[in-house]
């Protein structure tokens, strides 16, 4: 069975279609979900992709929150579903409270659109099972709020935790720690600024996106979903209940 | 009863704020001397209906938790007339 991958599109994305199809090339079944719905698809994995959702206004991220759709992926992702925000979508993913900290401006002001170098720091999260611990990956960036921030206590838990799961080797932001994508607690939800979905073909440069995307559908592959009409015949709860 | 509300967002202390940063930079150019510790913010203005100014400011406050300002990384006044 193909995994199931749901793009999130909200008014401003610009890198759904990206995604859709890097992820299809990977062998995954896509579709693409709006944001004023309110019920999540049966998929194995939301992404949040990027752009300038809502157009950005207030604080990048900041309404995109209050998006309808926004309360069945905070659901999502509280049952361990796993949840990928690239972009637009970490600093969505932060605002929701999802992932810690905050984006901030990037240190010298700069928009940076540009290749990045990104070391591999955790190789223990469904995100990182393709790559060996310490690997370096060339993938993009395209942003202005890239600025990773987190006060000094959830840093310090997040760097002992192996939270900060990539981080640049030149770092083109000032963000904290060098973080370029940071897990929460438990690591299915996982935020990264650079975006794999644009490194995954070699005729644009680099093909070590799939290290990040393909991963995720590898754990998925090894862990088949088990759609809620099957669950509810094999254990009959819903008859006892 | 129709109230106005002024909220100012400004970084927390002690987050660095590269606004700010650059237009220090900026003005000894212009011959200002002198000049440090510039920090650049937001000013929200709104109207709002409460039953009395307690009540305006609970609600402008709760606007400012939810969504005017970001909690982990802006702090926020909030004055009500």
């Amino acid at each position: 069975m193909k995994p199931r991958v749901g793009v999130v599109q909200f008014p401003g994305s610009n890198c759904e279609q990206d995604c859709v199809r890097a992820f299809r090339s990977l062998g995954a079944e896509v579709e693409m979900i709006w944001h004023a719905e309110e019920h999540l698809p049966e998929v194995d994995l939301v992404v949040l992709p990027g752009g300038f959702a809502h157009g950005d206004y207030l604080r990048t991220g900041a309404l995109a929150r209050f998006s309808p759709i926004m309360a069945a992926v905070e659901a999502h992702a509280a049952a361990g579903g796993l949840l990928l925000g690239i972009c637009n979508g970490f600093q969505i993913l932060c605002e929701a409270g999802l992932l810690p900290g905050a984006l901030r401006k990037n240190a010298g002001l700069k928009f940076i659109c540009a290749w990045t170098e990104l070391r591999v720091d955790n190789v223990d999260t469904p995100y990182t099972g393709r790559a060996t611990p310490g690997q370096v990956l060339k993938i993009p960036i395209n942003h202005f709020e890239g600025n990773w921030y987190a006060d000094d206590a959830t840093k310090d838990r997040m760097v002992a935790n192996g939270q900060i799961v990539l981080r640049y080797v030149d770092n083109p932001n000032g963000s904290l720690v060098d973080a370029a994508g940071i897990s929460n607690g438990s690591g299915n939800v996982l935020g990264l600024m650079p975006h794999p979905e644009r490194a995954c073909e070699a005729l644009l440069g680099s093909e070590d996106g799939k290290v990040i995307l393909g991963s995720v559908l590898d754990l998925i592959g090894r862990s088949p979903r088990r759609p809620a009409s099957e669950l509810k015949a094999v254990s009959g709860l819903e008859s006892a209940t | 009863m129709r109230f106005t509300a002024e909220v100012k967002v400004m970084l927390k202390e002690g987050i660095s704020d590269p606004q700010g940063q650059t237009i220090e930079r900026a003005l000894p150019a212009l011959g200002y001397e002198g000049v440090g510790e510039v920090r650049v913010g937001k000013r929200i203005e709104l109207k709002l209906d409460a039953g009395d100014i307690d009540e305006a400011r609970a609600k402008v406050e709760d606007m400012c938790n939810r969504l005017l300002a970001n909690p982990v990384i802006e702090s926020f006044q909030v004055e009500v007339s």
